[in-house]
């Protein structure tokens, strides 16, 4: 609680106690009113100043006027007790609902909470403190054990792991050597880290990702605009029925003016739509916001909303649901061990910058003695011809084991293909391709499980390749060979296949993809640690490489939507029966003051639950 | 031109929608959304006369809300 909340508890206290006492004291006319007044000035003074103010200034559908208007009517029928409690009642309703935004706003906060708050930067031969914002590009600061990475760079010296739990959502750290890339926001946990900075800070991840969330609710989604409309509009019809009430059936039914000012004034305390105004944005805000913390970035209220109708999904393939990286994943020897033949190709493409030769030595892992090589020559879209160890190795592709007269045999499994010969004889080949990400399946698997129609692969890929993949991970279709502007019209054509409410989603890495993003109806990009591209096309960014978190957000989202839902019907059914009790006589003013504020808390105490996660966030 | 502020005191959502709603009306302003959550006010309007409208959404603001103040 804050002081001005605490404030306002005394007061209520305070006001409680008067009010008892009036209740208790057996006391006549001028002096009973008079005790009823008290508590109601302590308790409501602010109340009656403000309306009266607002008033001076135009603006008469305000909530302090009408609950004035409201109580001080009470108190001109001689319901003295009913004027002090309604407002008592109505101040205790503020309070719990000023504390229970309070309270969210600053889980909202401690989500967030990857704003560095210091670099540490060398001058003088000398460590010092300064604001992130101060360091310049180029600097070198030093990251302690424990502290965060306050800007994004290349480390110079040092080792360690970072935790990028607070950006990703993926509790297993990340090594870090000298020559990698770090981003702020993570939390270096084990060494000490020299880094150079490479971007300043309103460029930096963090910031881009604050800025990102924060203003996500500036774009706001079809429930709050719909929200926005109707409170528009419900305070002034709610007054004017209050006003016809009061009127209308005394001059009809003639007299009982008491009575149906009464029933009038109930009408007014209920005229707030402040449980809808507030919940239902809050509601999103925490859905947002508990994604975010999974490393899901919703760009605003609107995307989440669509997600929840997401019907098909299309994936780009590469660095989307394969790594991007090219790996061996079959080693087949001939004559020798599947060591020896990893070995003896390592070598051979020793002194090799091509990609797949880079894989192989990645393969093998150890230190290559490049002495045992000699004589390589690398033959373009062939192979490498080298002598390990005195004999003749030749590591290539079909055409050159053609070209070599060596007798070969094509692999069963799909990618690229590497023959190894040795002095001229078969020995066995490697099978190089693009991993599978190891969640990719199951992601499938999950998204069909929420509901989605119709899983896509395109791909720029070979047909045979594709199409493996694509039935491998279970997916409906897959568009083989295309170039980029193709995937433009692919998608074109699929989203003239959703029906009703449904929407598609495209998945890419954002590196090619960014008119494809755009097209879709939700865009999302992943793997955007670092690429500012992604972050700048897409509608929804995963900060991880997970397939899978795809499914995950759209649970975020239907969970946040059935929030909203709730508040909504829950607010206006309150409101509807406590107006036709009231219209009939039969709700008191305390009723319609638990249909305002009492409605407004409920209401956001069920929005919080929104920035709950699911717990299977992480799995 | 873009700009952001702090909002203080800005107790009732619904005054914040009022708020946002009147801004926008204001001549030279593009976009404009006032956060009851995050107690910001994103103002986007024309760079010559960014200032005299921010005096002008002052006033406005003051008057629906008159305990918000808007850190300038």
């Amino acid at each position: 609680m804050n002081h001005r909340q605490k404030k306002m508890l005394w007061r209520i206290l305070a006001g409680t106690t008067l009010f008892i006492l009036a209740l208790l004291l057996p006391l006549e006319g001028w002096t009973r009113l008079a005790a009823f007044l008290l508590p109601y000035a302590v308790v409501g003074w602010d109340v009656i100043y403000k309306a009266v103010r607002n008033i001076a200034h135009g603006q008469v559908f305000d909530e302090n006027f009408l609950m004035a208007l409201a109580t001080v009517g009470a108190f001109g029928t001689g319901e003295y007790p009913e004027g002090v409690a309604v407002m008592l009642f109505y101040q205790v309703g503020e309070l719990f609902q000023s504390c229970a935004v309070g309270r969210s706003r600053k889980s909202i906060a401690s989500l967030m909470d990857i704003r560095p708050d210091y670099a540490n930067i060398e001058r003088e031969g000398r460590l010092t403190q300064v604001p992130p914002e101060e360091v310049a590009v180029g600097d070198t600061i030093v990251v302690k054990a424990g502290e965060k990475v306050p800007l994004d760079g290349v480390v110079l010296e040092g080792t360690s792991s970072v935790n990028t739990a607070a950006l990703t959502g993926e509790s297993v750290p990340r090594d870090v050597a000298p020559g990698d890339d770090v981003v702020s926001g993570c939390v270096n946990q084990s060494g000490l880290l020299r880094v150079r900075v490479t971007k300043p800070f309103s460029e930096s991840t963090v910031a881009k990702i604050l800025d990102l969330v924060e203003n996500a609710g500036n774009k706001k989604a079809k429930a709050e605009h719909f929200i926005t409309r109707f409170a528009r509009w419900y305070t002034p019809l709610v007054v004017c029925a209050a006003l016809l009430l009061a009127v209308l059936p005394p001059l009809v039914l003639g007299g009982g003016w008491g009575d149906w000012i009464h029933r009038a004034l109930i009408f007014l305390v209920i005229s707030c739509p402040c449980a809808l105004v507030i919940s239902v944005p809050l509601s999103f805000f925490g859905g947002i916001g508990g994604a975010s913390k999974c490393g899901i970035l919703v760009k605003g209220g609107n995307y989440l909303e669509l997600l929840a109708d997401a019907q098909i999904v299309v994936f780009d393939k590469t660095g989307t649901l394969t790594r991007g990286v090219f790996n061996v994943t079959t080693i087949h020897p001939d004559v020798i061990s599947e060591a020896q033949l990893l070995e003896m190709a390592a070598l051979a493409e020793g002194y090799s910058d091509h990609p797949i030769s880079r894989s192989i030595r990645e393969a093998y892992g150890m230190d290559l003695e490049l002495s045992r090589v000699g004589k390589v020559v690398e033959l373009p879209g062939r192979g490498v011809r080298a002598l390990v160890d005195g004999k003749e190795v030749c590591a290539g592709n079909d055409k050159f084991m053609d070209d070599i007269g060596v007798a070969w045999h094509p692999c069963h499994r799909l990618g690229t293909t590497v023959h190894v010969a040795l002095d001229g004889a078969y020995v066995g080949h490697l099978v190089i391709s693009d991993e599978v990400k190891p969640d990719a399946e199951e992601g499938i698997r999950a998204l069909k499980a929420e509901g989605v129609q119709k899983t896509v692969m395109l791909t720029g890929d070979a047909k045979a390749v594709g199409e493996d993949v694509a039935r491998r991970l279970g997916m409906d279709e897959a568009h083989t060979q295309l170039l980029p502007a193709d995937k433009v019209d692919c998608v074109e054509a699929l989203l003239t296949e959703k029906t009703g409410k449904g929407k598609l989603c495209f998945v890419g890495d954002g590196i090619n993809d960014a008119p494809v993003l755009s097209r879709a109806d939700i865009g999302i990009a992943m793997g955007a640690l670092g690429s500012d591209a992604a972050i700048e096309a897409a509608d929804v960014v995963l900060m991880d490489d997970k397939p899978s978190k795809i499914a995950l957000a759209m649970r975020i989202s239907r969970r946040t939507l059935r929030i909203v839902r709730q508040n909504i019907v829950f607010a206006l059914a309150v409101k509807a029966i406590v107006l036709l009790l009231g219209a009939l006589g039969m709700a008191n003013m305390w009723e319609a003051v638990f249909a305002d504020v009492g409605v407004s808390v409920i209401a956001i105490l069920n929005a919080s639950r929104a920035l709950r996660v699911p717990d299977s966030a992480n799995s | 031109m873009k700009k952001q502020f702090q909002l203080e005191d800005l107790d009732c959502a619904n005054c914040a929608a009022k708020m946002e709603e009147a801004i926008k009306k204001l001549d030279g302003v593009q976009a404009a959304s006032v956060s009851f959550l995050t107690q910001k006010m994103t103002v986007e309007a024309d760079d010559g006369q960014f200032d005299a409208i921010m005096k002008k959404i002052v006033k406005v603001c003051r008057k629906i809300e008159p305990d918000c103040t808007i850190v300038l």
